[in-house]
C-alpha cells in the first residue's frame, strides 16, 4: 500500500488562519465607495392577489435611489428546469408571509428601511393552506397554476418488481406511519450579496451562495444579460447546509438595482428574513409496509411519502424522489414500491437541507425496522447485519453500490457502546437505540442534463515552485478549498501550504456545479487529481531527461523530484518546473470529472445514482425523565464509512457537526406556523427556534471506517451529510428502550414523551405519531422489472387493456 | 454625529458615528473591523461577542456611545507581532473553525474564560461558551482547542 504524505493526515485547513484571525471576507464584510443599501418589502399575507402597489411616497423619500416591483423583473426562475416558478419580486400574487414584493435601494440602510414603510400594497386574500393534508384535501384554489394535480406539485409512482406479491410471501408484515417535522439550516451567517455594474455592460455579484454556477444562470435569464458579461463570486459561506443552494430573489434584485443606479448595491438579510428564505427540511408524512421472513430478511417494501413543499418548487421534485430513492442501498430490498407526493402550501419554501429528502424516510425506515426486530425477537443490530446489501451490486431500483462498509460500521458502534450489555437491560429511564444510513457522494446526474463534466480544475505551475489550483467549488466551511490543495500536494509531492487555491469565481475558475449533495470531495477531488497527474507527467519527462533516470522511477515528495532507487539523485520541484517551462513554455494543466453512467433508464432514475455511497451506523444513549418528559442524550457512538479520509481531522469534524445537527432535529428543531389565523411563522428568531447549545450537545465517539471506493479520489467518499441521518431514529429507538413509548415523529419534545407516557399509564397505546395517510390521486405506476427479473433498467411497456 | 474614545485592541482610538449605532456597527462600519460578525443583531446568538473591559459582551446590544472611555478587544487584536494567540493556534490546528463565522466570538469568550480560570474543566468551558451558537462543529473541537490552549498558556 502506498504511504501517503498528505492524504489522511490531520492537517490545518488552508484557510484556517484567515478564519481564526477574522480576516476571511464574508459577503457582508464587503463595502464599496458610493454603495447603496437594499431592503426588501415582504408579503404580510400568506396567499393573496396583489391588487395594487403604490411606491410614490417611497420614491420621494430623501436618499432613495430606486424602487423595484414585480413588473421590473417579470421573468421567472428556479433552481430546477421543471420548476421555474419564482419571481425576484411577486408580480401579481403572494404565496407565503415573507414572499418579496418590492425592493428599495437607498444611501443608508435606515433610509431603505424607512422607505419600505411608505410602500402601500393592497392585497385580496385567497384561501391559504398550512399543511400538506390541507393541500391534498383542497385542489382549489390552486397556489400555482402548474403541477401534477390541484395543489399537488409532484406525484411519483414507481414499482420495482411485484412488491405486493413479495410482501404477501413474508412471515411478518408490518405497517407504520411516521411524521418528520420541517427544520431549517440556521447558518450563523445571514445571506448577503453585493452587486456592481460597470458601464461597459458587465455585472459582478459577490454572494454567500453554495452554487455560484446556478446563480450565474439565473441572473443571465432574469436580467436578460449575456452570461459571459456576468461574474458571480461566491464569498466563503458562513455555513450553508443546503440553505444557500438556490438562486435567490435578493441576489437578482441587487443586481437589477446596481444596473439601474450604476452604483454598488448591497443587501444583508435580517435573521427573520433568513427564516423566510428557508429551503429547509420538508415536513414529511410517511407510511411504510414491509414484509420480512423470520430471520428479518426483507421480502418486499412499499413506501409512501407526502411532503409539505411550502410555496415554491425549489429542489422539491428532487427532494420528493429522494424520499424514496435510498431505502434500497443499505438492506436488501428485492421488490420495492415507492409512491411520493409533494404539496404546495402557503409556507416558506422547502428545499435541500443536509441529507436532502433522505433523513425523513431514513427515520421512518430505521424505527420501523426496530419495531420489526422486536416483533421477531431478534437483536436489531443482528437483524441488520444479516440483510446488508452486498458491495458491488445493483439494487432493485438500479442504484449501483460500490464499496459498502456498513457491516463494519455496525460492529464498531455495537462494540464501542457495549450495546449487548445495554440493549433492553438498562434501568427504566435509560436506554440505547441503534440506526444506520447511507448517503450519496454527489448526484450521478446534473440539474441541467448535459454531457459536460460536473467539476473542472485548472492548475498552474509557477517557476518559483508555487502551484495555483483554480476550481469553481465553493468553500462553505466543509473544507473544499483544502481538499484541492491536499490532493494536488500529494500528487506533486509539495507542501499543501505552497499551493494557492482560487475558487468559486465564474470569471476565473472552471465550472463546478456547487457545494451540494456531498459531491465536492469526490468530484472536484477527482478533477484536481487528474490535473495534478497531468502536471506530474509533464514535469517527469523533463526531470527524467535531466537526471538520466527513467520517468516511471521518479518520485515526487518533500518538494523534490528524485530517483526512487537513489534518493540523492534528484532536483527541487521548482527546478523541475523550470526545466519543463524552458522546454514547453508556461506549465498548466486541466482536469475534469463526470460521474459514471447510471444503470436506471426509467423516468425518475435521475435521482439516487451516485459514484459512491457512504455508510453510517449510530448508537444513541438517552436519559428520559418520566416526570418532565425531557430527553437527554449523554453519548452518541457513530461509525462512518468514508472510503478514505483526505483529512482525518476534517472528516471527524464533519461527523461531529452532523451528529450535532441531527440531535437538534431529533429533540428540538422545528419550523412551525400558526395555522389558526394566518400561516405566520411562529418562531423566526434564533432565540425561539431552539437549536442545541454547548449545554445540550452530547459526547460523540467517532469511528472512521476506511473502505476505499474505486470511484473516489484515493478512495474517498462523502462525510458532510450521511452521519446526520441515523441520529434521529437512533434517539427515537433509544427513547423506546428507556421508557417503552414510541414517538413516531420528530422532534421528540417533552410534551410528546409525556403524552405517550400518560397514554401508556392509562393502558392505551404508548405512542405519539400520525394516525392516517390521506388518499392521494396516484398516477398509474411506472413498472420497472428488477435486475433479478432480467430487467435492463428501463420501464416495462404499458399494457393497455 | 458623536465622537467617543476607545482603548481599542490596546490603542487609543477616536471615532465619530451616528449616535444610534451599536458597538457592533461602530466596529464594522466606522472602524472597518469586520472580524466581529453578527448572526441576529438581537442578542440571541453570541456571534458578535467582543470583550468590553475584559468581559464578553454582545456588541449588537451595546450602544456605541455607552462605550466611551472603555477598553474594547476584538479578534483583530488577538494576534501580536504577526504571531497567533495560543487560542488561535489551537483553533486552527484542531479544526475548531469550520465556516469560521462564529469563530471570532468563540475565541474572545474563551480568552475571557482563560483569563479568569486558567485551568477550566470541560463543564466550565461548556458553561462559559453556552451563549455562543455554532452550527458547524458540534462544539467538540472547540472544547478541545480551548483545553489545549489553556495547557499551553499555563506552561
Amino acid at each position: 500500500m502506498t504511504q501517503h504524505k498528505v492524504i489522511g493526515k490531520a492537517l490545518r485547513k488552508v484557510d484556517a488562519v484567515a478564519k481564526v484571525t477574522g480576516a476571511t471576507r464574508f459577503a457582508d464584510d464587503l463595502a464599496f465607495p458610493r454603495m447603496l443599501y437594499c431592503k426588501l418589502l415582504r408579503s404580510t399575507e400568506p396567499h393573496a392577489k396583489i391588487v395594487s402597489i403604490d411606491t410614490t411616497s417611497a420614491r420621494q423619500l430623501d436618499g432613495v435611489q430606486a424602487v423595484l416591483t414585480g413588473k421590473d423583473l417579470p421573468i421567472p426562475f428556479g433552481i430546477l428546469p421543471v420548476s421555474q416558478d419564482e419571481h425576484a419580486l411577486c408580480p401579481d400574487k403572494v404565496r407565503f408571509i415573507g414572499d418579496p414584493v418590492a425592493a428599495v435601494a437607498a444611501t443608508t440602510e435606515e433610509t431603505a428601511t424607512a422607505a419600505l414603510d411608505l410602500i402601500k400594497v393592497a392585497y385580496e386574500p385567497i384561501k391559504s393552506f398550512d399543511s400538506a393534508e390541507e393541500a391534498v384535501a383542497h385542489p382549489e384554489p390552486r397556489i400555482h397554476d402548474y403541477g401534477d394535480s390541484g395543489n399537488l406539485h409532484k406525484l411519483i409512482n414507481l414499482e420495482f418488481g411485484d412488491a405486493a406479491a413479495a410482501i404477501a410471501e413474508a412471515d411478518l408484515v408490518r405497517e407504520d406511519l411516521f411524521f418528520f417535522e420541517g427544520s431549517t439550516h440556521l447558518p450563523m451567517e445571514q445571506h448577503a450579496a453585493v452587486a456592481q455594474w460597470s458601464p461597459d455592460g458587465k455585472l459582478t455579484l459577490w454572494t454567500s451562495t453554495q452554487t455560484p454556477h446556478y446563480v450565474h444562470r439565473a441572473l443571465a435569464k432574469v436580467l436578460e444579460l449575456p452570461a459571459a458579461r456576468i461574474r458571480v463570486i461566491a464569498t466563503p459561506n458562513g455555513g450553508g447546509f443546503g440553505g444557500k443552494s438556490d438562486p435567490f430573489s435578493h441576489e437578482i434584485v441587487v443586481a437589477k438595482l446596481a444596473m439601474l443606479t450604476g452604483r454598488p448595491v448591497k443587501i444583508t438579510l435580517t435573521r427573520e428574513e433568513v427564516f423566510y428564505c428557508h429551503r429547509g427540511r420538508h415536513p414529511t408524512l410517511m407510511w411504510v409496509k414491509t414484509g420480512v421472513k423470520r430471520d428479518g430478511a426483507i421480502t418486499g417494501m412499499h413506501f409512501r411519502s407526502l411532503l409539505d413543499g411550502g410555496a415554491y418548487g425549489s429542489y422539491g421534485v428532487a427532494s420528493t424522489y429522494y424520499t424514496g430513492a435510498l431505502q434500497t442501498v443499505t438492506y436488501n430490498v428485492p421488490c420495492y414500491h415507492f409512491q411520493g407526493a409533494r404539496a404546495f402550501t402557503n409556507k416558506a419554501p422547502c428545499g435541500p437541507k443536509r441529507g436532502h429528502g433522505t433523513p425523513q424516510p431514513r427515520f421512518a425506515l430505521e424505527v420501523h425496522l426496530d419495531k420489526i426486530a422486536e416483533q421477531l425477537k431478534i437483536d436489531p443490530a443482528e437483524m441488520r447485519l444479516k440483510t446488508l446489501v452486498p458491495p458491488n451490486s445493483l439494487t432493485a431500483n438500479y442504484l449501483r453500490v460500490g464499496s459498502m462498509g456498513l457491516g463494519k460500521c455496525i460492529t464498531k458502534v455495537v462494540d464501542g457502546s457495549e450495546w449487548k450489555k445495554k440493549f433492553r437491560k438498562l434501568p427504566e429511564g435509560r436506554g440505547v437505540g441503534l440506526a444506520c444510513s447511507s448517503y450519496i457522494s454527489g448526484a450521478g446526474l446534473p440539474i441541467y442534463w448535459n454531457n459536460m463534466p460536473h467539476s473542472g480544475v485548472q492548475l498552474k505551475c509557477d517557476r518559483s515552485g508555487g502551484v495555483t489550483v483554480f476550481c469553481g467549488s465553493t468553500e462553505i466551511g466543509q473544507g473544499s478549498d483544502s481538499i484541492l490543495a491536499y490532493i494536488v500536494a500529494e500528487i506533486l509531492g509539495i507542501d499543501p501550504f505552497d499551493i494557492a487555491v482560487v475558487t468559486a469565481d465564474t470569471d476565473l475558475t472552471p465550472v463546478d456545479l456547487g457545494s451540494y449533495s456531498s459531491r465536492v470531495t469526490l468530484m472536484s477531488g477527482n478533477a484536481a487529481l487528474q490535473a495534478a497527474e497531468r502536471a506530474r507527467q509533464i514535469l517527469s519527462v523533463h526531470a527524467a531527461k535531466k537526471l538520466e533516470v527513467p520517468a516511471e522511477r521518479l518520485t515526487f515528495a518533500g518538494g523534490r523530484v528524485f530517483d526512487a532507487k537513489d534518493k540523492k539523485r534528484g532536483l527541487l520541484f521548482a527546478e523541475a518546473v523550470q526545466l519543463a517551462e524552458a522546454a514547453e513554455g508556461t506549465i498548466g494543466t486541466v482536469g475534469s470529472y463526470t460521474p459514471p453512467q447510471s444503470a436506471g433508464k426509467y423516468r425518475g432514475a435521475g435521482v439516487g445514482p451516485s459514484p459512491a455511497y457512504s455508510y453510517s451506523a449510530c448508537v444513541a444513549e438517552v436519559d428520559v425523565d418520566p416526570e418532565t418528559g425531557i430527553v437527554r442524550v449523554p453519548t452518541i457512538w457513530i461509525a462512518h464509512d468514508v472510503g478514505q479520509s483526505i483529512n482525518s481531522m476534517s472528516v471527524i469534524g464533519q461527523v461531529e457537526g452532523s451528529i450535532y445537527m441531527g440531535l437538534g432535529e431529533a429533540l428540538m428543531e422545528e419550523m412551525t406556523y400558526r395555522g389558526d389565523r394566518k400561516v405566520v411563522h411562529k418562531i423566526p428568531s434564533l432565540l425561539e427556534y431552539k437549536s442545541p447549545t454547548t449545554l445540550e450537545m452530547c459526547d460523540v465517539i467517532t469511528y472512521l471506517v476506511e473502505d476505499p471506493d474505486p470511484n473516489g479520489p484515493f478512495g474517498a467518499k462523502e462525510v458532510g451529510q450521511g452521519p446526520l441521518l441515523p441520529v434521529m431514529p437512533a434517539v427515537a429507538n433509544a427513547v423506546y428502550d428507556a421508557v417503552g413509548v414510541r414517538i413516531d415523529e420528530v422532534p421528540i419534545t417533552p410534551e410528546k414523551v409525556l403524552k405517550a407516557l400518560r397514554g401508556k399509564g392509562k393502558g392505551e397505546e404508548g405512542r405519539v405519531g400520525p394516525k392516517r395517510f390521506p388518499d392521494i390521486p396516484w398516477p398509474e405506476p411506472t413498472r420497472v422489472p428488477t435486475p433479478w427479473e432480467g430487467g435492463d433498467g428501463k420501464a416495462a411497456e404499458r399494457v393497455h387493456a | 454625529m458623536v465622537t467617543i474614545t476607545l482603548e481599542l485592541n490596546g490603542e487609543r482610538k477616536e471615532v465619530a458615528f451616528e449616535p444610534h449605532k451599536t458597538l457592533l456597527e461602530v466596529l464594522r462600519e466606522d472602524l472597518g473591523l469586520t472580524g466581529t460578525k453578527h448572526g441576529c443583531e438581537l442578542g440571541e446568538c453570541g456571534t458578535c461577542t467582543v470583550l468590553l473591559n475584559g468581559t464578553p459582551v454582545l456588541s449588537c446590544l451595546a450602544l456605541g456611545l455607552a462605550c466611551d472611555g472603555h477598553s474594547v478587544r476584538t479578534v483583530e487584536g488577538m494576534a501580536q507581532q504577526g504571531r497567533l494567540h495560543p487560542l488561535q493556534e489551537t483553533f486552527a490546528d484542531l479544526g475548531a473553525a469550520q465556516c469560521g463565522y462564529c469563530t471570532p466570538a468563540f475565541l474572545l469568550a474563551a480568552e475571557a474564560l482563560l483569563a479568569a480560570n486558567p485551568k477550566p474543566t470541560r463543564d466550565e468551558i461548556k458553561d462559559a461558551l453556552a451563549g455562543n451558537l455554532c452550527r458547524c462543529t458540534g462544539y467538540i473541537k472547540i472544547y478541545e482547542a480551548v483545553e489545549l490552549a489553556a495547557e499551553r498558556m499555563r506552561a
